[in-house]
C-alpha cells in the first residue's frame, strides 16, 4: 500500500501540487485523471522520491526504500538506443544488487519472466532504439515488474500504444496486481479506459482532487466538462462509463475556473 | 527462449576474445617497448633477463652489464609508466563519459589539464625548480577540478551540462592564466612547452612509483563502478529510483578519474586523445555497456600508449618525437577509419 499524506509540491514558491492525502491500499488500483498541468505527474514522482515535497509518502507503516517498494513508469523514459531490451529490462534488477554485486541465476529468471509477460521474448536481443513506440513501453514496463516492488507508478502506461495493445498491457498489469496483490497507481487520459481498470478515480485539477471515487461517480458529464474545459457526453454502459469528447460548438465552451 | 538464450541475449558481455587479445596486446607492446630503442637489445635475451630477475630463479641472458642496466633502468621504467599513464587516462575518459553522460567528455574535460598545465608553468616559471612540476601540475589539476565541481553546482544544481559548462570556463580561465605567465617568463617557453607536448621520458623508477598509488586506487573505484555506470545511462531520475544515489556515484567516479589523470599528467605532461580515442573505439567496435568498456579501456589504453611511446622514440631517432604528437598524428586518422567503418547503415 502506499499513503500520501499532506503532500505539498511548489517550484520557485508556486505550488503546483496540493496539499494531497490519499492512500491506496494493497491489490488496489487507482487511477489518476486530469487535464494537462494537473499534478498528476508531479504527485507519481513525489512517491518515487524524484521530486521534493512537503508531507510524507508512506509504504505500509514504513517510510519508502528507494527502488524496492516502489518501481515506476515514467511518462517519458530515457532509452539509449544501443543498449539492448534484455539488459534494459535486467536494470530493473538495480535496487536487488549491492554495490559490488553480479546478477545472480534469480535475477535471470525474473528479468526472462518479465520479458515473457510482455511478450518481448523476440525483442530479447534488439537495441531499443530499433524498437516501435509500442514495443519501448512493453519494454519500459518489463523493467518495472523485474523491480519486483509491491506499488506500481505507471504513468501514462499506454500512451502510444494502439488500442489493441493498450488493453493487452493494462490486462497483464491488473493480473499481476490480483497474482502478486500489487498497488497500482497510474496517470492516463484515456478515461475510458481508466475507468475500465480502476477500483478508484481521482480526478485532479489545478494540483488539488477535484472528485475522487468509483468510475462511475467520478465520470460524470458536469466533473469532466468543468475540468477538461470540453463538451463531454458519457454513455453508461454495462462494464462502466464510456466518455465520448463533443466537438466544441459556438462560444459552449466552458469556463474552468467557474 | 530458455532462460540460457535469455542470459546471451544480454548485449552487456562480449564474451573472452576481447580480453585476451587486450591482455595480448599489452604483452606485446611491452616486449617490443623493452627491446626497441636507441641501443637495441635482443628481444629472447630481454626475456631472459626478466626472468633472471625473478627471485630462485637464474638464467644467463647474455645481456652486457651496460644493456642489463638500461633494460632495468631506462627502458622497464618507460614500458611500465607509459602503461599506467595509457591506462589511467583511457579508464578516466571512459568513466567521464559514462558519468555526464556526455560522449565528448574526456579527462580535459573539466579543466583538470588546463589546471595542471597552470601548475606546471608556475612550477617552471616562478620556483624555476622542475622537481616542483609534478606537485603543482597535481594540486593545479585538482584545484581546477573543485571549482569546475563547485561552479557547476551552485548554477545547474545537479544537470550535466552545467558541469560540463563549467569546466570550459575554468579552463579558459586557467589557459589565459598559464598564457600570461609564459609571456612574462619566456625563458621557460620552451620547457613548458615540452611538458604540455606530454612526454615519458623517465630514468629509474621513481616516477612510476609516485603514480603507481593513485592508478590504483583510481582504477580499482572505476572498475567497480562499472555497472553502476550503466544505470546512470537512463537518466539521473530513473537510475535514482532504481535506488541510486546519483550524486554519489557521480562523486565518487569524478574524483578517482581526477585524481587518476592529475597523477598522471604531473608525471607524463598533457597527452591528449587517449582518454577520447581508446574508449571511443571500444564502444564503436563491442558496444555501449561501461561493464565492457571500463577494463577494455584499460588493457587497450595501456598498449595504446606503450605502442604510441615506441613510435615517439624510433621515428626520429636520435631525436624523439613528443608523445602527445604521435597519440593524436596516429591515433586521430585510425579513430576516423573505425568510425567510418562502424557506423556504416545498420
Amino acid at each position: 500500500m502506499i499513503t500520501w499524506r499532506d503532500v505539498e509540491v511548489a517550484y520557485d514558491g508556486r505550488k503546483v501540487l496540493g496539499p494531497v492525502s490519499v492512500e491506496v491500499g494493497d491489490g488496489e488500483w487507482l487511477g489518476l485523471i486530469g487535464p494537462n498541468g494537473a499534478g498528476k505527474t508531479t504527485l507519481i514522482k513525489t512517491a518515487v522520491g524524484v521530486t521534493p515535497h512537503q508531507g510524507t509518502v508512506s509504504f505500509g507503516d514504513r517510510e519508502r526504500r528507494r527502488g524496492l517498494d516502489v518501481a515506476w513508469m515514467p511518462q517519458r523514459p530515457h532509452l539509449p538506443d544501443e543498449m539492448g531490451v534484455t539488459d534494459y529490462v535486467m536494470l530493473g534488477r538495480t535496487p536487488h544488487l549491492g554495490y559490488l554485486a553480479a546478477e545472480t541465476k534469480h535475477d535471470v529468471e525474473t528479468v526472462y519472466a518479465a520479458l515473457e509477460r510482455l511478450d518481448l521474448t523476440d525483442f530479447a536481443r534488439r537495441p531499443l532504439g530499433t524498437l516501435s513506440g509500442g514495443e519501448a513501453q512493453r519494454a519500459v514496463l518489463a523493467r518495472a515488474l523485474a523491480q519486483e516492488a509491491p506499488v506500481l507508478l505507471l504513468d501514462e502506461p499506454t500512451a502510444s500504444l494502439d488500442v489493441g495493445h493498450a488493453v493487452e498491457v493494462l490486462d497483464v498489469v491488473d493480473e499481476l496486481r490480483k497474482d502478486e496483490g500489487l498497488t497500482v497507481v497510474t496517470a492516463a487520459h484515456d478515461l475510458t479506459l481508466a475507468g475500465r481498470f480502476a477500483d478508484r478515480l481521482l480526478l485532479m485539477s489545478g494540483g488539488m482532487i477535484a472528485a475522487a471515487g468509483s468510475p462511475g461517480e467520478v465520470l460524470t458529464e458536469s466533473n469532466l466538462t468543468a475540468h477538461y474545459g470540453a463538451g463531454i457526453r458519457i454513455i453508461e454502459d454495462r462494464d462502466g462509463p464510456i466518455v465520448v469528447p463533443m466537438r466544441h460548438q459556438g462560444n459552449e465552451r466552458p469556463d474552468p475556473t467557474n | 527462449m530458455t532462460q540460457e538464450a535469455a542470459t546471451e541475449a544480454r548485449s552487456a558481455r562480449v564474451g573472452w576474445i576481447p580480453p585476451v587479445v587486450g591482455v595480448v596486446a599489452v604483452l606485446v607492446a611491452a616486449a617490443i617497448g623493452a627491446t626497441v630503442g636507441a641501443a637495441d637489445l635482443d628481444p629472447g635475451s630481454v626475456v631472459k633477463e626478466i626472468v633472471d630477475a625473478i627471485p630462485g630463479v637464474v638464467v644467463d641472458s647474455g645481456l652486457t652489464e651496460v644493456e642489463t642496466n638500461i633494460l632495468f633502468e631506462i627502458r622497464l621504467p618507460r614500458v611500465v609508466l607509459g602503461a599506467i599513464v595509457g591506462a589511467v587516462l583511457a579508464v578516466a575518459g571512459a568513466s567521464y563519459q559514462g558519468v555526464f553522460r556526455n560522449a565528448l567528455a574526456d579527462p580535459f574535460l573539466l579543466g583538470v589539464a588546463a589546471g595542471a598545465g597552470l601548475g606546471a608553468t608556475v612550477a617552471f616559471s616562478v620556483t624555476g625548480d622542475s622537481g616542483l612540476l609534478a606537485p603543482f601540475a597535481f594540486v593545479g589539476g585538482m584545484t581546477a577540478v573543485v571549482v569546475t565541481y563547485a561552479l557547476g553546482r551552485s548554477v545547474g544544481g545537479r544537470s550535466a551540462t552545467s558541469l560540463i559548462l563549467a569546466g570550459v570556463a575554468v579552463a579558459a580561465f586557467a589557459t589565459a592564466v598559464q598564457t600570461y605567465v609564459l609571456q612574462q617568463n619566456v625563458a621557460t617557453l620552451r620547457e613548458v612547452y615540452s611538458w604540455i607536448l606530454g612526454r615519458l621520458v623517465t630514468v629509474g623508477w621513481r616516477d612510476v612509483w609516485e603514480l603507481a598509488p593513485y592508478a590504483a586506487v583510481a582504477t580499482v573505484v572505476l572498475f567497480a563502478s562499472r555497472r553502476l555506470l550503466d544505470v546512470l545511462s537512463i537518466g539521473d531520475d530513473e537510475a535514482s529510483a532504481l535506488g541510486i544515489n546519483v550524486s554519489r556515484v557521480r562523486l565518487v567516479v569524478v574524483v578517482a578519474a581526477t585524481l587518476a589523470t592529475a597523477a598522471a599528467v604531473s608525471v607524463s605532461g598533457l597527452i591528449g586523445f587517449v582518454g577520447i580515442i581508446v574508449p571511443h573505439t571500444i564502444r564503436l567496435l563491442f558496444g555501449w555497456s561501461y561493464r565492457v568498456i571500463i577494463p577494455l579501456s584499460i588493457l587497450f589504453g595501456a598498449a595504446f600508449l606503450m605502442l604510441a611511446d615506441i613510435a615517439a622514440r624510433t621515428l626520429t631517432t636520435p631525436a624523439e618525437l613528443p608523445i602527445g604528437v604521435v597519440t593524436a598524428f596516429f591515433g586521430a586518422p585510425f579513430f576516423l577509419l573505425v568510425l567510418r567503418t562502424m557506423r556504416g547503415p545498420t
